[in-house]
């Protein structure tokens, strides 16, 4: 079965298409990750308690039943998947961009959480002061709202990140578990201990997510430190 | 500079009501905390939309309700100086100050970077960040960053209340400078007697959310009606006085003023220079005939315009010496001693010592030598 750090090439495609699949889930998320985290901490409108529940409901049901709510709605004979598809042709069911939708609509929560405790922590009467300076509103949100709530924001990157990594239960209802396609890391584990002889395979893509989950967390340790001296020490 | 504000505006159970007129180059807000001043400053700021009423600046309205203007703070161009300074922590003060700048549009930037700099003296701390600064220090930088947007109206909200005096006196003369010097019309807050009659040219007395004076410090400050009723402190004069001539040999300088003249200690500038000295009601004495064989230089003649018992037993003295409103507080003992009585000749005597560096500031509108004071302090 061969050396534990030699990968086998269906181990390989398994990594990288995880590594992918988390940072395209990570980054088309976070324009409106930002943007509903800046609507729930600062906006005054009805219906935002409901918006607040949709957001975090990925984190509290199971993921198997968001997976499966995502085939309904976005597999291609879905409401939406089928809109998608007739008039963009962009398909989602089977396909890795799938798994991204998966993971990212999995990751959502944590992202906006973490954007929106940083948002209600940024002292508004900053805001004022750049306004009479003045600065519209779109410039006071990116010259002042948005530095101070990097460090938020590089959290809420990472979080969804590692989730996206982890992501199983929803991906594998939603997209299956096609090699090259949707197999991600934790759906090629859980084939390898599926099959008699797989213990090494699925030993060798454990250590490696092990691995890539320390490297994001030291990564956003990093960062965050960098930036919150840069605001706030010297 | 004209500021015309007539506004109505609730605050939960606080209800605002102003209504006031100036073009003084610098308008003091005087009055107790919570009386309102900020919300009357954030309402010329743009921050707080009024309920109801208009403020016009030199003609333009910021704020008509009626006629359903309102200009959104960016486009007022109103530098306002925080109390709290309010410097963007992830910004060096380089950046801070260039801020409102780069928003100015190109034709209306009058004031330079350098000017400010040299203005504020806080060329040394370009490349520093605000979390490095002292009290001190980021105030200046406020101004300066404000300062920078060219503004039509400068308004100052207790720019000098987190610092302690030492700071306060650092801070002083660059306000004076500013009002004598940047041609930039100043609002300015402040519950302090003393700061107030240092720097205003115009105050405007709030009590309550309500006006209850408006005019020259000289008229508004010298009513013990107005200021003893509003927790402000001591009473005193005001007077307007020029420097006559100075007497090197005794180190001293005399001032001349409608009330006649007057020794202080020996000031650094030069004769003809428009001083404004502050006479508090405890440092002046009465005296029924000209007094012999005394150590006081300063006797003015006046006469009683008013006896007004205060809170502690005391009495405070209203005189008219020679146009010129002064105060001076004596026991009830004294005032019986002596007869005093609305209409009595007497004399006026204030000792030349009672002038300290508070009580003597330069006047409003002379330019020429901003920092005469700081050698004698």
């Amino acid at each position: 079965m061969g050396h534990l750090l030699d990968l086998s090439p269906q181990e390989w495609t398994a990594v990288w298409l995880s590594l992918r699949v988390a940072t395209v889930a990570m980054l088309a998320s976070l324009p409106v990750g930002i943007v509903i985290a800046y609507l729930l901490a600062r906006g005054r409108f009805p219906g935002k308690s409901i918006l607040n529940g949709i957001v975090l409901l990925p984190l509290i049901l199971p993921p198997v039943v968001t997976g499966y709510l995502l085939l309904l709605s976005f597999g291609r004979k879905g409401p939406i998947g089928a809109f998608l598809e007739q008039h963009f042709g962009i398909v989602f069911a089977f396909r890795w961009t799938g798994a991204a939708l998966a993971c990212a609509v999995m990751g959502f929560p944590l992202l906006v959480r973490s954007i929106r405790l940083s948002i209600e922590a940024v002292d508004r009467r900053l805001e004022d002061a750049a306004g009479t300076l003045g600065a519209n509103p779109a410039w006071v949100f990116f010259f002042i709202t948005l530095p101070l709530i990097l460090p938020g924001i590089i959290a809420g990157m990472i979080l969804c990140f590692a989730k996206a990594m982890g992501e199983f239960g929803a991906t594998i209802t939603f997209v299956s578990n096609i090699e090259g396609e949707t197999q991600t890391l934790p759906s090629a584990i859980y084939t390898f201990t599926q099959i008699p002889g797989g213990e090494l395979g699925a030993m060798r893509l454990t250590l490696v997510s092990i691995v890539i989950s320390m490297g994001a967390l030291v990564v956003s340790e990093l960062l965050a430190r960098r930036v919150g001296q840069q605001l706030w020490v010297e | 500079m004209s500021l015309a504000v007539d506004v109505t505006h609730r605050f939960g159970s606080f209800a605002l009501d102003a209504h006031f007129v100036s073009d003084g180059r610098l308008t003091a807000f005087f009055g107790r905390s919570g009386s309102g001043k900020t919300s009357l400053v954030n309402i010329i700021a743009g921050i707080v939309r009024p309920d109801r009423g208009r403020v016009i600046l030199d003609g333009r309205p910021l704020v008509d309700t009626d006629q359903r203007i309102f200009v959104p703070r960016h486009r007022r161009r109103v530098g306002y100086v925080f109390q709290e300074g309010r410097l963007f922590p992830h910004l060096t003060v380089r950046q801070n100050l260039q801020f409102g700048r780069w928003f100015t549009p190109r034709r209306e930037r009058h004031i330079g970077l350098d000017q400010v700099l040299d203005l504020l003296g806080i060329g040394h701390l370009l490349d520093r960040r605000p979390g490095a600064l002292s009290g001190g220090e980021k105030q200046r930088i406020a101004i300066g960053r404000a300062l920078l947007t060219s503004p039509r109206l400068l308004l100052m909200d207790e720019p000098l209340a987190s610092l302690d005096d030492t700071r306060k006196e650092d801070i002083f003369p660059f306000i004076e400078r500013l009002r004598d010097e940047a041609e930039v019309p100043i609002v300015y807050v402040s519950h302090s007697l003393a700061e107030v009659a240092r720097l205003a040219t115009t105050v405007v007395v709030i009590d309550d959310g309500r006006i209850v004076a408006t005019g020259p410090p000289a008229n508004v400050l010298g009513r013990r009606d107005l200021i003893a009723s509003h927790g402000a402190g001591e009473t005193g004069a005001l007077i307007d006085a020029v420097v006559a001539e100075h007497d090197p040999s005794f180190g001293l300088t005399t001032l001349r003023s409608p009330a006649g003249s007057l020794q202080a200690p020996h000031l650094d500038l030069a004769v003809g220079t428009p001083v404004r000295v502050r006479i508090r009601a405890r440092d002046v004495m009465i005296a029924t005939a000209r007094p012999e064989g005394l150590s006081a230089l300063n006797v003015l003649p006046g006469v009683v315009t008013a006896l007004d018992k205060t809170d502690e037993g005391l009495v405070e003295i209203g005189l008219d010496c020679g146009g010129v409103r002064l105060a001076a507080r004596l026991t009830r003992k004294s005032v019986d001693a002596l007869h005093l009585a609305p209409g009595r000749q007497v004399y006026a005597v204030v000792k030349s010592v009672a002038f300290d560096r508070e009580a003597l500031v330069r006047a409003p509108g002379f330019a020429a030598d901003a920092t005469a004071y700081s050698g004698q302090r």
